[in-house]
């Protein structure tokens, strides 16, 4: 009977699923920022709305459309984030959340892709409704493609925008993989998780 | 975990039936090899001839006309692969003709045959799942070698009108083969009245263990085995006669012959139930595919609002076991691609829950999901986006 009771997650994961905190449940919640990232058609969706006093998170409530993993991993960043600085919870990373989570399934990691997507997407709209300037957008840069020097950031830019709907059409405005062609597959792969993020 | 389980997913499979397990038990002393002379051998030969007529006589067919394999994955890899053999050799037909909503034993294998230089033509169909007739006449020509059409589609349960699409196939010469790995056991089948030249079936769909199956060849059609290696079923699959999925798999086809009229109704009017009271207790639910012809168990249902994983783990947390076609259960970021082709956005496909009813399903349990479900909806509607 033993191997009946384990989960298909860890027992934290189960616990947050069961008893998800900070779920966003006042229509009225008066936010500082505010972010959403997902889409249908991947199956999952998620919103982040914040509070901030003195550049502190003082309270996060979300919402998501999504599996057990994005309810547990969102549960878990929303604890982890509030009390943090915005410089710390700008550079929360999925594996920080998978690891207080006692790990994801391989397949599953996708969804607290979006937690913490969300939540810089959220202090991204915080900075701009302060008309301040986003200095942790460069910070967290991480260059996919040494010879032309592209950026994630600009990848993710450009599928946002639409700008770029197939890896031909980043390639064209990047040059990215166009020199050395070692970052193709990196590449490759971050674009198309992207499309799958932003639904195109 | 809840020690209580209510098993509401027999279309992925079935529990064993309590009259099977007791053949097993009693037969796993039968340990010769059906293929020698001696007495060992002639009494597993024996085991074997008479489950075949089990077989045989729950769709209509001879003995002769079916042959066991491992599984439904088998029957159809076998069925398909017939297109490189010799039969169609110099006959100009290279051609596989399918459906849009195949399962992956067929969908995937066409695939592959297509790499190898197999031409493929799939043909989709309306909102309820039902095959596209016009569209099968249409693609129909004398360069098609064999055309496969599921008899009842295992994630909506219609089921589709096979006889029908073996007259258009065979009118243009082409054989005819139907994956009846859901629809046999369910409903009746009959392999003459329906004309089909070969059919599919699983024994761990209904209520026999996994890893036996059969394939009905019928008497006169040109056949070339999948596995080569020995003179079994006749040249027709190499392998040792596995002696306890044999006469489990007979055993349990006489035990849905003998209970199909009875078990049919008593199905329906527990999917009925569930489907009703479902509709009138929560808001905004649809129901996918056709609720006319339709297997007597299955009830496809989405919820929009609420994501397909998790209603399947608050569930499943309550000791009740669904499936669904939301991409996250799979470990694809693609949502089940038969409920996209029936026209579902993607939405309501990921946010579909397939409830499959099988012999072992009392009302109590249909009250149980009716008292668990609701509130578990509400619950994850309220924490969503949409
Ligand atoms: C329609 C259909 N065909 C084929 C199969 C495969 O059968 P098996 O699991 O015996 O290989 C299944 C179920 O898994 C099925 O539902
Ligand atoms: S690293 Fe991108 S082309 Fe060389």
């Amino acid at each position: 009977m033993s191997f009946m009771d384990e989960w298909v997650y860890t027992d934290t994961v189960k616990d947050h699923f069961m008893n998800p905190k900070n779920i966003l449940s006042d229509p009225d919640y008066k936010e500082d920022g505010k972010g959403m990232v997902g889409s249908m058609a991947c199956g999952d969706q998620m919103l982040v709305a914040l509070k901030i006093e003195n550049d502190i998170v003082v309270d996060l409530k979300w919402k998501t459309y999504g599996c057990a993993s994005a309810i547990a991993s969102t549960s878990m960043m929303s604890e982890m984030a509030i009390g943090m600085t915005l410089d710390e919870a700008y550079h929360l990373t999925p594996e920080m959340i998978t690891d207080r989570l006692g790990g994801l399934p391989n397949h599953k990691f996708h969804c607290s892709v979006l937690g913490d997507k969300a939540l810089r997407a959220a202090i991204d709209d915080y900075l701009e409704r302060q008309g301040r300037e986003n200095t942790f957008k460069k910070s967290v840069a991480k260059i996919i493609c040494e010879c032309k020097g592209v950026t994630d950031q600009q990848i993710e830019a450009l599928v946002q925008s639409e700008e770029a709907l197939s890896f031909e059409q980043l390639q064209e405005q990047t040059g990215l993989g166009t020199v050395c062609g070692k970052c193709k597959n990196t590449a490759k792969e971050l674009f198309d998780e992207l499309l799958h993020i932003y639904g195109h | 975990m809840n020690s209580k389980i209510v098993y509401l997913d027999n279309n992925a499979t079935t529990p064993v039936a309590p009259e099977v397990k007791e053949i097993i038990l009693e037969t796993l002393d039968i340990y010769g090899n059906a293929s020698s002379m001696h007495g060992p051998g002639r009494l597993a030969n024996a085991a074997v001839s008479h489950s075949r007529k089990a077989v045989a006589s729950l769709i209509g067919a001879e003995p002769e006309e079916i042959i066991f394999t491992g599984g439904g994955s088998e029957s159809n890899n076998t069925v398909l692969n017939l297109v490189f053999s010799d039969i169609f050799e110099n006959t100009g037909r290279d051609r596989i003709i399918t459906t849009k909503i195949e399962h992956p034993s067929i969908y995937e294998t066409v695939q592959t045959l297509e790499t190898k230089g197999v031409k493929v033509t799939l043909i989709g169909v309306d909102g309820k799942g039902n095959l596209k007739m016009d569209e099968l006449e249409e693609a129909m020509g004398d360069d098609v070698a064999i055309v496969s059409i599921m008899m009842a589609n295992n994630e909506i349960g219609t089921i589709l009108d096979i006889g029908e699409a073996a007259r258009i196939a065979h009118s243009c010469g082409a054989l005819f083969h139907t994956d009846a790995v859901q629809a046999v056991g369910k409903i009746p089948v009959d392999v003459k009245a329906l004309d089909i030249d070969f059919l599919s079936l699983s024994g761990h769909k209904l209520y026999a263990q996994k890893g036996i199956g059969a394939l009905f060849i019928k008497k006169g059609i040109p056949f070339c085995p999948l596995i080569h290696g020995g003179h079994q079923e006749a040249g027709r699959r190499a392998g040792t006669y596995n002696n306890t999925g044999i006469i489990a798999l007979g055993r349990a086809a006489k035990l849905a012959e003998d209970q199909m009229e009875q078990e049919i109704p008593r199905e329906q009017a527990l999917r009925d139930d569930l489907k009703e009271r479902l509709l009138a207790t929560v808001p905004d639910i649809t129901i996918n595919g056709d609720q006319e012809a339709i297997l007597p168990g299955t009830l496809n249902v989405s919820f929009p609002g609420a994501e397909g994983e998790s209603i399947l783990l608050y569930l499943d947390l309550e000791g009740i076991a669904v499936s669904t076609g939301s991409a996250c259960a799979t470990g694809s970021l693609e949502a089940s691609y038969v409920l996209l082709e029936l026209g579902l956005g993607p939405e309501l496909a990921h946010s579909s829950i397939r409830f499959s009813l099988g012999a072992y399903n009392t009302q109590e349990d249909v009250d149980y999901v009716l008292e668990k479900l609701p509130p578990i909806i509400k619950k994850i509607r309220e924490m969503s986006t949409l």
